[in-house]
């Protein structure tokens, strides 16, 4: 495929998986993020490849630990409460270094939530989710077509670091159309040496485990698993820069919040604010090299977020007290509007940014 | 020359074990490898490793072993061998991990029909963490979880796995065995050997339930274990087939 062609955002993450060359899903229904399954249950069988649905999110992630473990391109998607459940796979897929692509199309919470738009699992996804030290990398897409492009990418990362890769979307690019094209992968297959495939002549038998009832074993594996955190960090941060080499304020928004905010940017540019934003694409690893090279120039940092508060963290730390850092955030499934964001940055502009 | 007559499987480890003196694992252990040696799909296999004491098994097949988390093994075993058809893959769990936390993922993996074995035994007690009340504890028996014997009225009765597998048609192969003598053993090694031959020919689920002993939780000598097993445990865990399919040779 090369011509655009019309789709909702789930189901360019499917379409993309299979590009990349994905042939195993497991999942479980849940809104919004539903379109995703029913993708994946109509397309791998087109491939031969093999769908299961899951007895719950937690057999699926478990799934995924096992086609990880023998080598598969493997993915699961959920929405928020079902990412929950998977947490306890996830912990494991750090600890046995599996590599594997998570999809959350965030929903509101706590608890059972809504079913609408939310950015509030970004703590979870960020800071490892589940028990122990560990991170996924975490991609934040904002269209549907970087959901496409994010997708393939997804893979190539995950095998490349042995880690899991989550792509962390929301109800509302899940669900809505846009034109979308698929580029070829042009990635090299990696070799797996360490999948437990079965012997065929090999002597030493592959293991797959998080187990070491040693404590200082355990302590060196966790020390070669943040020497690998510490390379990607320093090799995966992305981002985009829109209008910041003037600017005076930086808005710091990913996923659909910052398609909201670049609205009210343009407002606000048009009105002679000098605002311009720092989009995060990465969440995992956080561009915080780029947001701290900003503060030297700007007068002010405002995060938007459809969360109570939870990168403005990051963005706080990364800006490390060089700058005011205000937030502007809506929850429970409720999308922020252009207006109430261009009126924050007004107000910021005018010294009155509030907490 | 000598003709070699007994031997350890290739499919075990030459390494001491960590179980119990008088606990049944090892035997367990060594009946699967001569049955995966004898299929000749050692090279082939991939086994999955519980939480419990047989969590650590991956460190005694000489196959590909993937360790799972607890209850989960008949999940991630269903990952694998949708990636492998051709490979042959097992799980090894004790009841705790089958019967109380994982009694989902067994039971999904059986009505699925999925193309695994299952190696199920059962000692009626957490041995890993110390004696604790498993699901398949019997009725009045004491553990550091039901010290005063486990109570019908708040706990009910025991969980008789094989029996409610028994109503999903995905189970091509259900039995239940001891190895509490030679006799029993051959009988449970001809039970692994066709729950193997079930999932190699493509026909679908199957699982062998070996009753087991637990002498340290138990509290008890080796010996006195194996008589308590046939006093206690086998007149309400009935030895027996309760699934059959016929393979095709």
């Amino acid at each position: 495929m090369s011509e655009k062609i019309l789709m909702k955002g789930n189901e360019a993450i499917g379409e993309a998986s299979v590009v990349a060359g994905c042939r195993h899903y497991f999942g479980y229904p849940i809104t919004p993020q539903s379109e995703l399954i029913e993708y994946m249950a109509r397309r791998l069988p087109q491939v031969n490849g093999e769908f299961v649905q899951a007895e719950s999110e937690i057999a699926a992630i478990n799934m995924v630990y096992g086609a990880a473990s023998a080598g598969a391109r493997v993915m699961t998607s959920s929405s928020s409460p079902g990412i929950s459940l998977k947490q306890e796979g996830i912990s494991y897929i750090a600890g046995s270094q599996l590599p594997c692509v998570i999809v959350n199309i965030q929903r509101g919470g706590p608890g059972l939530g809504s079913i609408q738009p939310g950015q509030a699992d970004y703590f979870q996804a960020t800071k490892g989710g589940g028990h122990g030290d560990y991170r996924n990398i975490v991609l934040a897409p904002n269209s549907v077509q970087e959901m496409a492009d994010i997708t393939i990418d997804a893979f190539d990362l995950a095998d490349k670091w042995r880690n899991a890769v989550m792509i962390l979307g929301d109800g509302a690019l899940g669900q809505m159309m846009e034109p979308v094209e698929f580029k070829e992968s042009t990635r090299i297959p990696v070799e797996k040496p360490w999948a437990t495939t079965g012997r065929h002549g090999r002597i030493k038998p592959n293991i797959v485990n998080s187990l070491n009832l040693q404590p200082d074993l355990m302590e060196k594996h966790n020390h070669v698993l943040q020497d690998k955190y510490a390379r990607i960090e320093a090799a995966e941060a992305r981002w985009e820069n829109l209008q910041t080499v003037d600017a005076e304020i930086i808005v710091v928004a990913y996923g659909i919040t910052s398609r909201i905010a670049t609205t009210a940017i343009n407002k606000a540019r048009a009105n002679g604010i000098k605002v311009g934003m720092l989009r995060p694409i990465s969440l995992w690893p956080f561009p915080s090299k780029p947001l701290s090279d900003l503060a030297q120039q700007v007068k002010a940092f405002v995060v938007f977020e459809m969360s109570a508060g939870q990168m403005v963290e990051d963005v706080r730390l990364a800006v490390n007290g060089k700058r005011p850092v205000f937030f502007h955030g809506r929850t429970g499934g409720m999308l922020p509007t252009p207006k109430e964001l261009y009126e924050k940055i007004v107000a910021v502009s005018n010294g009155e940014g509030g907490k | 020359m000598a003709e070699k007559v007994f031997g350890r499987p290739d499919a075990l480890l030459d390494v001491p074990t960590h179980y119990c003196p008088g606990c049944h694992h090892g035997i367990i252990h060594r009946l699967v490898a001569e049955v995966l040696d004898e299929l000749k799909a050692t090279d082939r296999t991939v086994g999955v490793a519980s939480v419990g004491c047989s969590a650590l098994a991956y460190d005694y097949f000489n196959v590909d072993m993937v360790q799972a988390a607890h209850g989960r093994a008949p999940a991630v075993a269903t990952g694998i061998k949708r990636v492998l058809p051709d490979g042959v893959v097992f799980t090894y769990q004790g009841d705790g991990d089958i019967a109380a936390i994982g009694t989902a993922e067994i039971v999904h993996a059986a009505a699925r029909g999925e193309r695994i074995t299952t190696i199920f035994v059962n000692n009626a007690i957490y041995g890993m963490t110390g004696g604790q009340m498993a699901p398949t504890s019997l009725v009045n028996q004491v553990t550091t979880t039901s010290p005063y014997g486990r109570k019908l009225e708040s706990a009910g009765m025991p969980i008789k796995l094989s029996e409610l597998l028994a109503t999903l048609d995905g189970a091509k192969f259900l039995a239940r065995v001891a190895v509490n003598n030679p006799a029993n053993m051959a009988k449970a090694k001809a039970a692994i050997k066709k729950a193997f031959e079930i999932q190699i020919s493509g026909l679908g689920f199957a699982m062998v339930e070996v009753l087991s002993t637990c002498p340290t939780n138990w509290g008890v000598t080796p010996i006195e274990a194996n008589k308590w097993m046939e006093s206690n445990m086998m007149p309400y865990y009935p030895l027996g087939t309760f699934r059959s399919e016929e393979v095709a040779k």
